[in-house]
Formats: structure tokens, sequence, C-alpha cells
């Protein structure tokens, strides 16, 4: 009987097609998808069967949670140093270019302006452990949302409005903040939504 | 696994040690890949990949100078009133409001047999041309702006209904987003969220006691 040679073969694994693979999704990943941002507060936003995708760019977001508290966020860092700005001179309050610098890094902003020097001068992490219980005061009493829209407004005229609540916040506070903005005459205005399949929910 | 390798490419490397000038020049992508998956899995879970749905709503200016005569008055036999209540129940009546029968006031739900039903049923012709455009854009003979352009003429057209969604505090902002997107269901091209108003508590609260109060208000 003849030896059967077993060939050797070598078990190297040529990696050049997995990498090319990986590389491709890597930048699908990269060119589709933007950076989740950081909310102080988590916000389940209700289905809705509208197909309509909001605009990237020149977005004043707006974010209330179930409790009724107000957060903003803007996008461009630029703005949110000038509408600071101008929020301090409506309420006699001048902040120091190391306060607007720590101010133009935050994500979402809700504090009541007389507790912004305090806020600002904190660590981010305590900033982070604070944020979710403070909030913009929205009433009637004390609207200084209004005033954040205005000064705004005021800074971008071009920027849209996007609501994002969460679907179990009573509608007291939704039409509380409605009212403020339609005193503002903003009349347009987008409300987040997330989408709903609607044949699933015939059931 | 690094080892395997070194020694596999020092075999080699013996092999073509009498032939100097062949030199393999095979790369491991090994590290390249793991480094590539690392960087997948951090943005898969680091970023959002679908941008969040919006509603686009234009509410009604609240100009004091605009005078009674410039604002768009609506026929009573147009008007749907959606009166949106806590526990998830939704109150409609059509037209103008009748104080005296609480029944004039019906209650339903969000369901698909519900409110959807009804608003369906006010607005059957335009749902009808609608879902005939939708079959015409489905083969191609008509384009996307003539769909969108004759879409908007119909929900605009005369005798569609106009649905004014009023919300009571104790409705939640669910319950507003479900209201508007039964609109959107419903082809009506004509609605506004509008205050509520104690003419609506009190119909409600009439339907609630069955028409107590207003045999209490006619005494």
């Amino acid at each position: 009987m003849s030896k059967v040679k077993v060939a050797r073969k070598s078990t190297r694994i040529d990696m050049t097609a997995m990498s090319d693979v990986t590389v491709l999704l890597l930048t699908f990943f990269m060119l589709t998808s933007t950076f989740v941002k950081k909310e102080p507060v988590q916000v389940t936003t209700p289905g809705s069967v509208s197909e309509i995708k909001i605009p990237e760019t020149n977005i004043l977001s707006i974010l209330i949670d179930p409790k009724g508290k107000v957060f903003m966020s803007m996008d461009k860092q630029g703005d949110m140093v000038e509408t600071l700005t101008k929020m301090g001179k409506d309420y006699g309050l001048t902040f120091t270019s190391e306060e607007l610098k720590k101010f133009k890094v935050l994500s979402t902003f809700g504090v009541p302006i007389k507790n912004m020097k305090a806020y600002l001068a904190m660590k981010a992490e305590e900033q982070d452990k604070v944020l979710a219980s403070l909030g913009i005061p929205s009433d009637s009493i004390d609207n200084q949302f209004k005033d954040w829209v205005k000064n705004a407004r005021a800074t971008n005229p071009d920027f849209r409005i996007a609501i994002k609540a969460d679907q179990n916040t009573p509608y007291k506070v939704i039409k509380n903040v409605m009212a403020s903005l339609q005193d503002l005459r903003e009349n347009r205005y987008n409300l987040i939504t997330s989408l709903k399949n609607e044949t699933a929910n015939k059931k | 696994m690094a080892e395997i390798q070194s020694n596999e490419g020092g075999g080699k490397k013996k092999k073509g040690g009498s032939k100097q000038k062949k030199l393999s020049v095979h790369i491991d992508f090994t590290p390249m890949v793991d480094m590539n998956m690392l960087l997948i899995t951090f943005f898969m879970l680091c970023t959002s990949l679908s941008k969040p749905q919006t509603m686009e709503i234009n509410m009604p200016s609240n100009d004091k100078k605009i005078t009674e005569q410039d604002r768009d008055k609506v026929k009573a036999s147009e008007a749907i009133t959606l009166v949106l209540t806590g526990g998830d129940s939704i109150f409609y009546y059509s037209g103008l409001p009748n104080y005296k029968d609480f029944n004039s006031l019906k209650i339903s739900s969000y369901k698909s047999d519900g409110i959807r039903a009804f608003l369906l049923k006010r607005n059957t012709q335009a749902v009808y041309k609608i879902n005939d455009l939708k079959e015409k854009k489905m083969q191609l003979k008509i384009t996307q702006e003539q769909f969108t352009k004759q879409v908007s003429e119909i929900k605009n057209g005369k005798g569609t209904p106009v649905v004014i969604i009023k919300a009571s505090d104790r409705a939640t902002y669910r319950n507003l987003i479900d209201a508007l997107d039964e609109m959107q269901i419903c082809n009506i091209g004509k609605y506004v969220i509008d205050k509520i108003t104690p003419g609506e508590t009190f119909l409600i609260k009439n339907f609630r006691t069955k028409g107590e109060l207003s045999r209490n208000a006619v005494k």
C-alpha cells in the first residue's frame, strides 16, 4: 500500500476580502448615521404615520419630559453663544468669555437664567446630574422659555422649531408651550414622532 | 496566532533563501479587520441611523389685529369637533354644539373602528378620489408632483369636513399626535388645534351624567 500523502494545507485565511467588507460597512455607517445627542431626560416619542423627515440643520429643538420640564438645544454653537448673550442682556447678566465657552459645548440646556452662572461653573458630570431636575421655567408667571425662543429667533432667523415631547406628557404642558410659541408668532413647527407601523396597529 | 504566522513566515523565508529576490508580499489583514469591526460596533452603538419622523403643523395666528371679517368661517355642516380627554377617550360632535341634548355628543376611541370610521365616512368623496390617484401613481400614469398637487386640491376642496381638535388638560401628548394622525389617514386637509371652551367641558359633563346638567339648567 502506498502511503497517501496528505497535502499540507496552510490554514491561513485571506483576510483581504473581509477587510474590504468591513471598510465598506464602516463607510456606510459613518456617512448615513448621526450621533445620538445626549439628552437629560428619557423621552419616548409617540408613534405616527407621518413620513416626513426632519431637516438636518438649523433646528431649535424643544424637549419636553413627562413631568413638563422644558429643555432646549440648538445645533449651531455660534448661535448658542449669541443667544445666551442676548438672554443675559434681557435679564441683566453678563457672561464672561469662559462661561460662554462652556455654554457653547453643552448639548442641551435647560436652566433658569439666574442659576445659569452657577450651573456653568460646575463640572460636566455634576451638570448632568443637576440638569434633569431643572428645566426652563415656562409658566405664565415666569416665562423664560418664551424669551429663549425670542432671542434664538433674533439670532438666527432661519431655524425651524422642533418639539420633542414624551407621549405621556399631559396636554396642559404642551398647550403652554404652544401658546408661548403662538405669542411669538411662531406658527409653523415640527412635532417629532417615531414611525408607527399602521398595519401592525390595526389588529 | 501571531506566533504561528511568524513561524510560517519563517519557513517561507528559508525556502526563498536560495532565491533571494522572491519576497512574499502577503500582508496579514486580520488586525485591520479587528480594528474595523471595533469601529463598526462603535458606530452602531453610538449613532442613530434613522432620522426621527416629524409632523409639520401650522397653528393659527392669535394676532389681535386680525378682525372678525378676516377670519375664515367654517360652515356648521362641515365642522366636526373632536374633544380629546383623559383615559384615551375622544368625544366628537358635528356642527354646532347642542347643549340641550346630551346625545349630540358621541364617545369614541382611537381604534380603527372608532373615530377613524366616522371621519372616513364623512370624507368618503375625498378618500375615493385620493385612492384613485394613488393607483394612478402606482401605475406611473402621473408624476409625484402632479400627485401631491392634486391631493392637496382634493383635500382642500369643497365639501370636505373641517376638523377642530380640542384637547382637555387631562389628555396626553400622544392623544394629540394620534388625533393628528387620524387627519392624515382620513385625508382631511383642513384641521385646526384649538383651545377647549367651557361649552365643551359642560357637554362632556352633561354626557357623563346623562343629561343631568341640562335638565337642571332648564329647571
